[in-house]
């Protein structure tokens, strides 16, 4: 029998490297960007690429988590309502005599445990699907929030809790140097750690892994709990951007984190994703919905046009996949 | 033969436990509110259900194929809108033709969801969120913004909500017939079967022969058409259209199909159960304004009305599982 | 060869910088108004009146409303805006406060920010276009709901969800009515919130029946409110016993109006307070007025207005008096609105 060597990478080429999506994204923001300059004489400024970002930047937190819950092929449709939740007992605990510090912190606490008993319920009862389970948590978060608030509003924080959402460090916003930060950890995390590469692994076959040792129950909750702080660090940013809050913010947010995710690259099928793909993902969405805004685009058209993004982002993934898919050999999920 | 009887009553266990806590629950209503067990109280409550029953059954079989639609809230008012512009521009329709278009309507949209899910191979959530976008926006265009309103409506329009036959209301009629209809299909036709097989393994299906597009296909085209049967009898129950009627209702929908012990992981569930459960979220919806529950509270309580019913759906199901495999112990 | 496509992406995205900003001359001054949402008639109403008000003085009016009505994505509305350096912002707020924050940046950018119909907080604005005094409408309610039960009896509200000020400003007003001495036999059983959700409205209404059977009026100071009251008493055979009010849309309300459900309603014509606003708008721009007590100006067809102060502490401009609806006038209005 002679030698056989197996490959087990594809070899690297020019064109390969090229028919990343990662560059598809690239060249999807730069024609986003023409287009919009086209439309307002006052596009390219250091002031629109610092400022506009601003407004999408607070969803932008949830992008990492939601990748990685995607990524373990689930899915999390109550981060709207964490957000909407939390937010609104800190704006209630410090109109109640709470120091403002220690409101934010309660915030993070409220929206990490959400996020905790998503992961909790997702474990115990394996045989709800996070959809379900999400659904549910989804109207409960935010009901929870209607019987503290009602339909009223709550604010009037210190004037230093702007400077969260409106304040700038020198040139550029505060928000987007917190983003940069977090980029930057969740790019470690996902991609130079153990944990990561579990991650992935869990959503290629969370079966075998389990079988391999690796503590799925442990995964699932502890990716449920990240989701679950980020998402109180954009009620954080969110609530300093309008000053106040009530129940209904954030309504819709998760379909637009899911987009941006999917747009990514990530599949859902699960086991796939760089980290590169949402970052591009979430300008590419910002700056979309930026100049579509400069076109005075009615809402209506503007709903329609999301809702195509989405499903198109998605059978371009199926597409791009399917073909990789039968190259290697593995099933569909 | 003990055997058989006990198993065939825990076939059963969970549809009697769900009318047990119906009945429970009203009586506790009438305690607070003897308004509540009146009979022109109980028409109101099956006419208001009578919507949310048709409704059901869609989803039901939706669910039981492992899959969701979050868009039916989007397509009942997009049915309802055209049906409504239509009447309005044209009032001699007939209100039987006002019901197949709004079918045909929301056939169309079950039909498109149906493709992304089947053969595009889009996940349900994602192919029904997006098109609850792309429909709900759709809505807004086509009625420019504006409402149609009761005075544009013509009155046999306005009476196929109102009217009654045989002296039910016609809206619990049309959700009896459809009741009728679709426990014969899911429980005595093949096609029907399929749909069972085709949430509870979907690989075996496809090993099997099973045309498990098709069936996808079929679901969520039936789907459709009920919502857009529904929006027709919404526009016409409520006699006004707008664009963001029904917003939100989907969840209605999942609550009260979940509460009938349909799985949510597919493969499992009862018409009958799901008469109870539509039935039991009607009274909920009827019952809490009439017992001074605030109205803030109403939407946390569905929530956590879900949630129970979907973990005791598990909890029950794995018991069953447990006892199944007792009873294999050699 | 990676640093070569690099290059050209970046030639192409310089090329696009320089292009377009030769393209643009000089355009008509822009006025913005923002409503609180998408899909309803009496805001696009609204908008309509501001149009037409800013095309006569020979400007370019935008039109925006957010889907969901919500103060983050009037938030985005507004910087898009900002961005499209506006003359003047109208808004219709979702949120009191909530925009502060991002109008003080209109405000610091230039653009005369005011607002219409639902106000927001007198900081963030110069002053606000009000339909009607709020006082007034309360007043006017009650004493309607108090006529049609005949000086006594059981009457309840049905209200929206009030994600903006008006109707809790306006029940609070009715309250305050209601405790003067005239009105001593009437009785405020209930108030219901319908979401402004047409089923939740009629689920409402008809608890509201059922739980009072002595009720004689319910007032519905809200369009979806009113017309899903309406529908439950005609369909119920209640009309004549318990009489409906509040405020409405003639076109939603003329079926109800003309077989009696509701006797008569108030409301102004939202084309009118569009178009006062438009008329603010350019009189703040073009310095005109200043938006503080006393100022006059001259809107169009609709005569001169003055500036007075508002109960929140702020300024406003009010349109006029509330504007009965019954069967002597419906059938004209509801072709209108």
């Amino acid at each position: 029998m002679s030698e056989r060597t197996i490959q087990t990478e594809r070899p690297w080429s020019l064109k390969n490297f090229f028919f990343q999506w990662e560059w598809f994204l690239v060249g999807l923001f730069v024609i986003i960007n023409i287009i919009n300059s086209f439309l307002s004489p006052y596009y390219f400024t250091a002031d629109t690429f610092l400022s506009t970002p601003m407004n999408f930047l607070d969803k932008a937190f949830l992008v990492y988590p939601m990748m990685m819950i995607i990524v373990l092929g689930n899915i999390d449709v109550s981060v709207g309502s964490i957000i909407a939740l939390s937010s609104v007992i800190m704006a209630v605990s410090y109109n109640a005599g709470l120091a403002m510090p220690a409101a934010m912190v309660l915030c993070l606490l409220v929206s990490t445990l959400c996020g905790f008993i998503n992961g909790f319920l997702q474990a115990k009862f394996k045989e709800l699907s996070s959809t379900i389970v999400t659904i549910s948590t989804q109207i409960i978060y935010r009901g929870i929030a209607y019987i503290i608030l009602e339909d009223k509003a709550s604010g009037k924080f210190p004037s230093w809790f702007s400077f969260l959402g409106w304040g700038y460090v020198g040139e550029i916003p505060f928000i987007m140097i917190v983003f940069i930060i977090f980029t930057v950890l969740f790019a470690i995390l996902i991609h130079r750690t153990r944990f990561g590469r579990q991650l992935f692994a869990m959503g290629n076959n969370s079966t075998a892994c389990r079988y391999s040792g690796i503590k799925t129950e442990n995964m699932l909750i502890l990716v449920s709990t990240i989701m679950g702080f980020m998402a109180g660090i954009t009620a954080l940013f969110l609530t300093s951007r309008m000053g106040s809050t009530r129940p209904n913010v954030a309504s819709g947010y998760e379909l637009d984190v899911i987009a941006m995710v999917v747009l990514g690259g990530v599949s859902t099928s699960g086991g796939k994703g760089r980290i590169s793909g949402p970052l591009l993902a979430i300008f590419i969405i910002g700056f979309l919905n930026y100049g579509l805004g400069l076109f005075n685009i009615s809402a209506q058209v503007l709903l329609i046009i999301v809702g195509i993004l989405l499903i198109v982002s998605v059978m371009l993934q199926n597409l791009r996949l399917g073909k990789q898919g039968q190259k290697s050999g593995a099933k569909p999920r | 033969m003990k055997n058989t009887r006990a198993s065939r009553l825990s076939e059963y266990s969970r549809e009697l436990g769900l009318l047990a806590f119906i009945v429970v629950l009203a009586l506790l209503f009438q305690m607070r509110n003897p308004k509540f067990l009146t009979l022109s109280n109980l028409k109101d409550l099956f006419t208001n259900t009578a919507i949310l029953g048709v409704l059901s059954v869609g989803m039901m079989m939706v669910l039981l194929t492992g899959g969701i639609d979050l868009s039916i809230g989007a397509t009942i008012a997009f049915s309802g809108m055209v049906t409504a512009l239509t009447v309005s521009a044209n009032p001699a329709i007939s209100p039987l033709l006002s019901l197949l278009q709004g079918m045909a309507v929301g056939l169309v949209i079950g039909v498109i969801i149906g493709v992304l899910i089947a053969y595009c191979k889009i996940l349900p959530i994602i192919a029904s969120l997006g098109m609850m976008n792309i429909v709900r926006g759709l809505t807004y265009l086509v009625s420019k913004g504006k409402w149609v309103s009761a005075y544009q409506m013509s009155d046999s329009f306005k009476a196929i909500s109102t009217g009654t036959t045989l002296g039910i209301n016609n809206l619990v009629v049309i959700a009896i017939v459809i009741y009728l209809i679709f426990s014969y299909f899911l429980n005595n036709t093949r096609t029907g079967r399929y749909v069972y097989a085709v949430g509870s393994s979907p690989e075996t299906a496809d090993i099997v022969g099973i045309p498990r597009r098709r069936i996808l296909l079929l679901v969520y085209a039936t789907m459709g058409a009920l919502a857009g049967l529904a929006g027709v009898l919404w526009v016409s129950r409520y006699a006004s259209a707008q664009g963001d009627t029904a917003q939100g209702y989907e969840m209605s929908v999942i609550a009260a199909v979940v509460l009938g012990g349909v799985s949510v992981s597919g493969g499992r569930g009862k018409v009958s159960g799901i008469i109870l459960g539509t039935i039991l979220f009607g009274m909920l919806n009827n019952a809490l304004p009439l017992i001074n529950v605030s109205p803030f509270w109403q939407q946390a309580i569905q929530g956590v009305v879900i949630l129970l019913a979907v973990i005791s759906n598990v909890l029950i199901k794995r018991n069953n599982d447990r006892m199944t495999l007792r009873k294999r112990a050699i | 060869m990676k640093k070569n496509i690099i290059a050209v992406a970046m030639i192409i995205a310089i090329m696009g910088m320089i292009l377009p900003a030769s393209v643009f001359a000089a355009d008509k001054p822009k006025y913005a108004i923002v409503f609180k949402n998408t899909g309803n008639p009496y805001g696009e109403k609204q908008l309509e009146g501001f149009k037409v008000g800013i095309e006569e003085q020979g400007y370019e009016a935008i039109l925006r409303a957010p889907e969901l009505p919500t103060a983050e994505a009037q938030i985005q509305i507004i910087e898009q805006l900002i961005a499209q350096r506006v003359a003047a912002i109208c808004i219709v707020g979702n949120d009191y406060d909530a925009l502060q924050p991002v109008l003080t940046k209109a405000s610091k950018a230039g653009i005369k920010v005011f607002s219409l119909d639902s106000s927001v907080n007198p900081a963030s604005r110069l002053t606000h276009v009000n339909q009607a005094d709020s006082e007034k409408i309360g007043q006017t309610l009650i004493k309607a709901a108090s006529d049609m039960a005949g000086g006594k009896g059981e009457i309840a509200i049905l209200s929206a969800t009030s994600q903006a000020s008006n109707q809790n400003i306006w029940i609070d007003f009715m309250k305050k009515e209601l405790a003067k001495p005239q009105y001593a036999n009437i009785k405020l059983v209930k108030i219901a919130y319908g979401d402004d959700l047409r089923d939740k409205s009629v689920s409402e209404t008809e608890a509201l029946l059922r739980s009072y059977p002595n009720l004689k009026v319910i007032i519905a100071p809200t369009t979806v409110g009113i017309a899903a009251a309406a529908k439950v008493v005609t369909d119920k055979k209640l009309v004549g016993k318990v009489l409906i009010t509040g405020l409405g849309l003639p076109s939603e309300m003329a079926e109800y109006i003309d077989n009696g459900a509701c006797p008569y309603m108030f409301l102004w014509n939202p084309i009118d307070v569009g178009y006062l606003g438009a008329y603010t708008g350019v009189a703040l721009v073009t310095g005109k007025i200043k938006g503080a007590v006393g100022d006059k100006f001259s809107a169009g067809r609709l005569g001169n207005y003055t500036i007075t102060k508002a109960p929140d502490g702020g300024t406003e401009v009010l349109l006029g008096p509330p504007f009965k609806f019954d069967k002597t006038n419906i059938a004209d209005w509801k072709k209108v609105y």
